[in-house]
């Protein structure tokens, strides 16, 4: 039945122009490989959003947080579920065409759960990567393995929870294990065979430019992971993509120094990995503020010129936005309250304040390690030209521990509580990059770890903390439409087309959700 | 042989009781353990993002083998993970720590427990519940005496702000129409709140059909310094210390 469907529906697409056809799917993580979540579609607009239903649903049968990022082609959507699985459904309907299950060892070492954030596709192959470190290639009409390759070995604390990005003829997978002082990496692998093309580290190795910037030989724990998915400027061959903290996360007194390249934005040449520039947000950070957030590659005027930028909202509580081609600092700006530093200097370089480094006791620090926002994705609009990015602000105490290392265990030397006695206050700003501030911004009563669509009908989608699917005004803010799942939001909204018809889907609670007229 | 298998039963059951260890130096290193590997997500017990540790009874875990086993297992499905790297010493002196953390240590009281009661039920019934009776505008105190010490106990009932329990903030509703409506705020979402008056009535109140809602930052409970006798609070102490729930 399924195999009958699917040869209609592409006859059916086949009859569509192309560009309608190119717009009806969903076909990398971010929407496109500029990393703004944002769909060109506009059936669905201010008018009629508030008649919005949600048409199907999928549950998956694990209670892991479920983060996927859903990737849409030709009528199916392709979803990763906890803990390294994989599922294809009809969009028509919800309905299951195959099921990708992973055997994984035990004892996979995770700090955050076991968790996925989405699939590529390219051609005839969906790719995975997975909670033991591999890549894999599946077959994207049976889900059978075509190829698997180890990563790393997760025995030493690595894992893959990110979405892979396909540029060209390699598919790109990064690393997890933050918390547990691995070394951080980007690798390239061949498409078709999975054999490896190049491996950029993100710490140096001894000898290495920047190895002085830890403390004997601390780079060697020095993790600055990279666990969510390149941003890829197709016209200067450049991948852009976010590193993680430094290990250990909340002391800093074994690793002295910037700990490069932790807390930076990587801008590697795509056909061999090497380091074109970086920028480091968070210099030598001790509370654990990853900058991984999905780079957002945007063609913008800028004091009188068209430049090419990248915009970054960072988990440190500043703004910034960059020149993509040099790396150039242009813009840096406090957009959640943060108590940390004094600002920054002229060249977006943080003025650190004394004392608010993590102590044996406790030492209270804006934001709080969750950080002013994080792996949720933003969502950039062409048509409104403002950054919509999901925010907490809530302080933190910090207390430091013990730092020594052991391969493969947690490497953490210290925690943090939220401040006692606050709630956390949380909103979807709209900002704009020109200036560095919110032009409006919708509070919620609880931060949401929900990503953010924006679409060319005017609306802006996401989830509330408690669950609720919303859409807003994406001009003013105002509140147009919500749906309560009763469940919580980890994960980035998609849109694509369906028989004709725009749906938008996300992922909360423990299932998918589409919604459309 | 038949007989055999209870016997070996109940001998490996009360071996595997007997594997948490209690004595200070194993506690001390559960400790350790504990901010090494729990710390992270379980804070000091009560203050991190996980579960509540500092509970005499803890869901997961009703048996010390119970808790043995998550502590080498997880839980699946959760956030909680696998031991890695540890020993089974080093497992059971945890397990030891982790079940130490929700415990007040049993110790005599000066007082009247059955005095104690009656105050109880005069003064603190009306508001509180123990064993299914009482009311619903404070927290149950079933078990209140295996989680506080005699002293916390004492200072809670003389200044009810010394010591908070979250989730029993009370809120003040007032709508458009003029109605007030006050009670525990037992939920409250991006749209709406719900309120649960001392006859247990619920209220779900939508946000947009309210003119004001407030929430009192302090306990809605009085504080009873300079107004019970010392007799009669030491009998109210040693009653609410020897609620210990099902422990």
């Amino acid at each position: 039945m399924s195999a009958s469907f699917l040869r209609i529906f592409r006859v059916a697409l086949a009859l569509v122009p192309a560009a309608f056809a190119q717009d009806a799917d969903w076909t990398t993580f971010s929407g496109n490989t500029l990393g703004p979540r944002f769909s060109p579609l506009k059936q669905i607009d201010r008018s009629n959003v508030g008649r919005m239903k949600p048409l199907w649903s999928y549950q998956i049968d694990k209670t892991d947080k479920f983060e996927a990022s859903p990737i849409v082609r030709d009528g199916i959507m392709y979803i990763s579920e906890p803990p390294s699985d994989v599922t294809a459904l009809e969009t028509r309907s919800g309905k299951v065409l195959w099921k990708y299950r992973r055997v994984l060892p035990d004892n996979v070492p995770v700090c955050c759960g076991k968790v996925n954030r989405g699939v590529a596709i390219e051609g005839d192959k969906v790719y995975l990567g997975t909670l033991d470190a591999h890549l894999l290639a599946l077959d994207a009409s049976t889900g059978h393995v075509v190829w698997d390759a180890t990563a790393a070995p997760y025995q030493k604390g690595y894992s893959s929870t990110v979405a892979p990005v396909v540029v060209k003829d390699i598919v790109i997978i990064g690393s997890a294990g933050g918390e547990f002082g691995v070394r951080g990496y980007l690798a390239a692998y061949n498409k078709d065979t999975g054999k490896e093309v190049w491996r950029t580290w993100t710490v140096p190795a001894k000898g290495e430019k920047g190895t002085d910037s830890w403390k004997g030989d601390s780079y060697r724990s020095g993790s600055a992971t990279t666990w969510v998915p390149a941003s890829y400027d197709p016209t200067l061959n450049m991948l852009y993509v976010g590193t993680g903290n430094p290990g250990p996360d909340w002391a800093g007194g074994s690793r002295e120094g910037d700990n490069l390249y932790s807390d930076s934005l990587l801008a590697l040449d795509a056909a061999t990995g090497k380091l074109k520039w970086y920028f480091q947000f968070t210099p030598h950070d001790v509370h654990d503020w990853d900058a991984t957030q999905v780079p957002v590659l945007a063609d913008l005027p800028w004091r009188g010129q068209n430049r090419k930028l990248v915009l970054f909202a960072n988990r440190n509580a500043f703004y910034y936005v960059l020149d993509r081609e040099s790396g150039q600092y242009l813009l840096g700006k406090e957009y959640v309250r943060q108590t940390w530093s004094k600002g920054l200097d002229d060249k977006g370089r943080p003025l650190v304040a004394p004392g608010t480094d993590p102590t044996p006791s406790g030492n209270m620090v804006y934001p709080n390690s969750p950080g002013a926002t994080n792996y949720q994705a933003p969502s950039f609009s062409p048509v409104t030209r403002l950054h919509y990015v999901m925010t907490r602000d809530e302080g933190g105490v910090f207390y430091s521990g013990d730092d020594a290392y052991r391969e493969g265990n947690w490497f953490l030397a210290g925690r943090f509580i939220s401040k006692p006695g606050e709630d956390a206050k949380a909103a979807i700003k709209a900002m704009e990059p020109s200036t560095g501030a919110a032009k409006w911004e919708y509070p919620l009563v609880f931060p949401s770890w929900a990503g953010i669509l924006s679409t060319a009908g005017g609306i802006v989608f996401s989830a509330t903390g408690d669950g609720d699917a919303i859409a807003l005004d994406d001009s003013t803010g105002k509140l147009l439409w919500k749906f309560p799942t009763g469940g919580r939001p980890y994960a980035n909204p998609v849109s694509y087309m369906s028989e004709g018809k725009q749906q938008i889907a996300i992922c909360i609670g423990h299932a998918v959700y589409a919604f459309g007229m | 042989m038949l007989h055999r298998v209870p016997v070996l039963l109940v001998l490996s059951a009360w071996a595997a009781q007997a594997q948490i260890p209690k004595d200070p130096a194993s506690l001390a290193a559960g400790k350790k353990l504990y901010e090494y590997y729990c710390a992270f997500c379980h804070g000091k017990g009560d203050d991190g993002f996980a579960a509540n540790l500092m509970s005499p009874q803890l869901p997961h875990a009703p048996t010390d083998n119970a808790l043995i086993n998550i502590i080498r297992s997880g839980i699946p499905g959760t956030d909680m993970p696998a031991s890695a790297g540890m020993t089974d010493r080093e497992v059971r002196q945890l397990a030891g720590f982790v079940r130490a953390l929700g415990r007040s240590a049993p110790q005599s009281v000066a007082g009247d427990t059955a005095k104690g009661a009656a105050a109880f039920r005069s003064r603190c019934a009306g508001c509180h519940m123990v064993n299914g009776s009482g009311g619903r505008m404070g927290p149950d105190l079933s078990d209140v005496g295996a989680k506080r010490s005699p002293a916390n106990l004492r200072t809670s009932i003389l200044d009810a702000n010394a010591s908070i329990v979250p989730g029993w903030a009370v809120a003040h509703v007032t709508l458009n129409d003029g109605l007030a409506v006050s009670g525990v705020k037992i939920n409250e979402d991006q749209f709406s709140v719900m309120i649960r008056e001392a006859d247990g009535k619920i209220h779900h109140i939508d946000k947009d059909s309210a003119r004001e809602i407030g929430v009192d930052p302090k306990s809605s409970m009085p504080s009873y310094k300079g107004a019970i006798p010392d007799g009669e609070l030491n009998d109210l102490v040693a009653y609410l210390f020897s609620l210990r729930g099902g422990m």
